[in-house]
């Protein structure tokens, strides 16, 4: 491992302290604070501290000491938190990023930014010596207590790592009086007595006016090898044993919250160890199921069909488990993406003077870490027009009888084979007909379109569209939603939009669970065969001719219960021959698209399998209508259709039309 | 003495000789970089990519990756095009500013391999505004045999780049059908 490697995973973990301490602070309530709160936050800057003077740093370990030195004052009671405290410590943690990004790009560091939060950090410093009456308080807030009980138990192993109970014992006799006693509950009989592991525990009374975190340094290089529980005496027991902790952690990049341009900080991925544990075992199996049918290869006489087929089916079964378990790899609860939101709702609800309670639901929802990292921004987009255009401020809210406090709702779930995102607020709501006027002014729509509410209200898709009064920093372009629209729809999902007047907006997001491997419907087009995911796919259905209407400008529509829809024949749409030339020797796939539903027309459906998702674009190019292609069991390459894709380019080519006749 | 050998490589770099593959075109000869073959295959069927220039034949399954097959005498516009015993496709790699492409090319027959100085080579005449001639590294003349050298990188990145105006001018197309 070269140094590089070393500064690059100290990035990560710095910026992983950052986002700690972000969160930490945006939910610290005024007032004295829990030990145990501020000293996770601590112990964030007091690594990067550390780390920034090692790696040299030194800028960023200077201005951590600042932040330290402020922080620890909050530990031991001499500060209270405060509303501008909080916004200060955040601002520096802003800088620090900032810092980190600077140097890990090799540019110069905004060198006023960093200088007046130092001056503002200095002077907080300064002010006010700590008060007697604040010492008072420490004692409440942060037990130091005098009476410690301690149970130590190492693991068997614990001996053969070199570390000495005995050690560790004789230091904790140096912070005060100790009284201890051993457990042998679990020494064996002599005869089986493996001299090199350690049997005993130890119950252990401390008296030393010190803190939990000193004790626990006493133990800090066996947490992992032990189980260690400090408590004390006077107050209930508190689990302070460690055992590994591998969390799923999405590398964070970016400096502020609004900028996420620049190179991503490094391709990695955290995973958990039971994945990887069941990813072994499954590798075991296939071996074993691999030698089992080997042995047919060595001697063929033994081949014996009913063995040869269980092994088959056996390996069928392996390789499904096996190939869920990589992709469960790649899978990131969406909490890494939901968790920068808090602190940009606070920032941009102060600068609105808007008040604000987000709520945010299925954070566990997994999803895969591509389409996480790329729904950042558009959901981004989203919340900011939520926050600007969708919620009032606070006097028009009353004025409407609502609540002064908006809500504003982030919402992830799982919805066969896909995964929805929904932001929803409680504020205005769109106007229609503002909307539908604006869409007429610049054209977007005829006078003569009829066009439903739903209709209309997608319009604010549509790229130049914006129907706010005037522009803010934070929306109001006619940049963004078209934006939103078209990053979704390169990841193979779609967005559309529901909203009332004067009672609030949902935004749904749909967007494949993975970019990797996907459940296709396969069809046939003349010679051509291709893929539909069936995640888009409503039903399919054999066409009754009594069931054809014809639209004048020669487009066709089909009655499927009493609703129509229109069709698209897919020969036509890609400009190849289908075998069929009556519509009703093919089949219609009633495809879902933006919550309209179309019928694509085709020859015949083939067989449902999974498909491994093939790019396009590494070797060519976007095509209209194909969002990939796959491999078949027979090696020959199928185009995997995007429904959203043939349905605009069938809606453009027809609007030419339309408009050829008008 | 490596050393010596990429110094020389560096600084006498136009006078290196490269090696070429020359393949058949209707009755011409052309030459690609051999540095930029990835292998030759036999001409198999192609899937299909909807609403492509004739020239783009589709796209075939190359162990595993997704590579489009170019048929480069529909692409320079030549007379028959037929798909014989000898007809095969050249896997080559282009190179785009930051990516990589691998494509396919189906040319009429691989000819032969030729040590070639690039410095000895002729510029491209100019034709003008012709784009095709842009394609064109050089010419070479061996044995007597005019070479016309390619510049597969502008030729891929050109295809690739092209789509935006080529859906622009189907979509006008369209329009003035109507």
């Amino acid at each position: 491992m070269d140094l590089k490697d070393v500064v690059d995973s100290f990035y990560a973990e710095s910026l992983e302290g950052l986002d700690l301490m972000e969160n930490v602070l945006l939910t610290l309530p005024p007032g004295p604070v829990e030990s145990e709160v501020i000293n996770k936050i601590f112990r964030a800057a007091h690594s990067i501290k550390g780390g920034g003077g090692i790696f040299g740093f030194a800028e960023i370990s200077d201005f951590m000491h600042g932040v330290e030195t402020v922080l620890d004052q909050l530990r031991n009671g001499q500060r209270e938190a405060s509303n501008e405290l909080s916004e200060l410590l955040l601002e520096t943690v802003d800088c620090v990023r900032h810092m980190f990004k600077a140097a890990r790009d090799k540019k110069p560091v905004q060198q006023d930014r960093v200088t007046s939060l130092r001056q503002q950090v200095d002077m907080i410093l300064h002010q006010s010596a700590p008060e007697t009456s604040k010492l008072k308080t420490e004692l409440m807030v942060n037990p130091k207590s005098s009476d410690w009980h301690i149970s130590f138990k190492p693991h068997p192993g614990m001996l053969a790592k070199a570390n000495d109970p005995l050690r560790m014992i004789r230091h904790l006799a140096e912070l005060g009086s100790i009284r201890s006693q051993a457990c042998l509950d679990e020494l064996p009989p002599f005869a089986e007595l493996d001299p090199t592991e350690c049997y005993l525990a130890w119950e252990i009374e401390l008296t030393a006016d010190v803190r939990e975190d000193e004790i626990e340094e006493v133990f800090s290089w066996v947490l992992d090898e032990c189980d260690l529980i400090i408590k004390p005496l006077d107050s209930p027991a508190k689990q302070a044993g460690k055992s590994a902790r591998i969390e799923l952690k999405p590398v964070p990049s970016g400096d502020t919250l609004q900028s996420t341009d620049g190179p991503a900080a490094s391709e990695s991925i955290r995973v958990s160890i039971d994945k990887i544990d069941n990813l072994i075992n499954l590798v075991g199996e296939l071996v074993i199921t691999q030698s089992m049918l080997s042995r047919f290869d060595n001697d063929i006489s033994a081949l014996d069909l009913e063995t040869l087929r269980n092994g088959l089916s056996q390996l069928i079964r392996n390789t499904r488990d096996l190939q869920e378990s990589v992709l469960q790899i790649r899978m990131l609860p969406i909490r890494f993406c939901f968790n920068r939101f808090p602190r940009l709702v606070h920032d941009i609800s102060l600068k609105l003077n808007k008040k604000v309670n987000l709520k945010l639901s299925g954070e566990d929802t997994e999803l895969d870490k591509t389409v996480l990292e790329c729904i950042n921004n558009p959901l981004l987009h989203l919340v900011r027009n939520a926050l600007d255009h969708g919620l009032e401020t606070p006097e028009q809210r009353r004025r409407a009888n609502k609540p002064e406090t908006g809500t504003l709702e982030l919402k992830a779930y799982h919805e066969s084979g896909s995964i929805l995102i929904e932001v929803i607020d409680d504020g205005n709501g769109l106007n229609t007909d503002k909307i539908r006027k604006r869409a007429l002014e610049r054209g977007i729509i005829a006078a003569e379109d009829n066009l439903g509410e739903h209709q209309i209200n997608q319009l604010i898709f549509q790229a130049g569209f914006t129907t706010a009064e005037k522009i803010s920093d934070l929306s109001g372009r006619g940049v963004g939603m078209d934006v939103v629209k078209r990053d979704i729809n390169d990841l193979g999902g779609d967005v559309w939009l529901e909203s009332e007047f004067g009672v609030g907006t949902k935004v749904s997001i749909r967007l494949p669970l993975t970019l990797a491997i996907l459940d296709g419907q396969l069809l046939r087009v003349g010679s051509e065969i291709y893929v539909m995911p069936l995640s888009t796919i409503i039903e399919t259905l054999q066409i009754n001719s009594d069931h054809i209407n014809t639209l004048p400008g020669n487009s066709q529509v089909y009655r499927l219960r009493n609703k129509y829809i229109p069709i698209i024949r897919l020969d036509e749409a890609f400009n190849t021959n289908a075998e069929a030339t009556k519509l009703e020797d093919g089949l219609l796939v009633i495809v879902d698209s933006e919550r309209q539903h179309y019928g694509i027309w085709v020859d015949e459906l083939l067989d449902q399998q999974q498909v491994v998702i093939k790019s396009l674009v590494s070797n060519f190019k976007q095509v209209c209508g194909v969002s990939g292609a796959t491999i078949l069991g027979d090696g020959t390459v199928a185009l995997i259709l995007d429904a959203t894709g043939i349905v605009s380019a069938f809606t453009k080519r027809h609007n030419v039309s339309g408009m050829a006749v008008a | 003495m490596f050393d010596d050998f990429t110094h020389d490589l560096n600084t006498f770099a136009d006078h290196a000789e490269n090696q070429f593959l020359t393949f058949m075109l209707g009755s011409e000869e052309f030459g690609i970089d051999i540095l930029q073959i990835q292998e030759i295959k036999g001409w198999g069927s192609v899937t299909k990519i909807p609403n492509m220039p004739d020239y783009i034949l589709g796209v075939i399954n190359l162990r595993g990756t997704i590579v489009p097959i170019m048929d480069l005498r529909k692409r320079f516009k030549l007379q028959n095009a037929e798909y014989n015993a000898t007809t095969v496709i050249i896997v080559c790699k282009a190179k785009d500013e930051n990516h990589e492409r691998t494509v396919g090319m189906v040319v009429d027959a691989v000819s032969e391999v030729y040590d070639m100085n690039e410095k000895s080579m002729q510029a491209t005449p100019d034709f003008g505004s012709n784009i095709d001639a842009d394609f064109i590294k050089g010419l070479a003349n061996i044995d007597d045999k005019m070479i016309i050298l390619m510049n597969v990188d502008k030729l891929i990145s050109h295809e690739v780049k092209d789509h935006l105006e080529e859906v622009k001018k189907l979509s006008d197309e369209l329009e003035s059908e109507n």
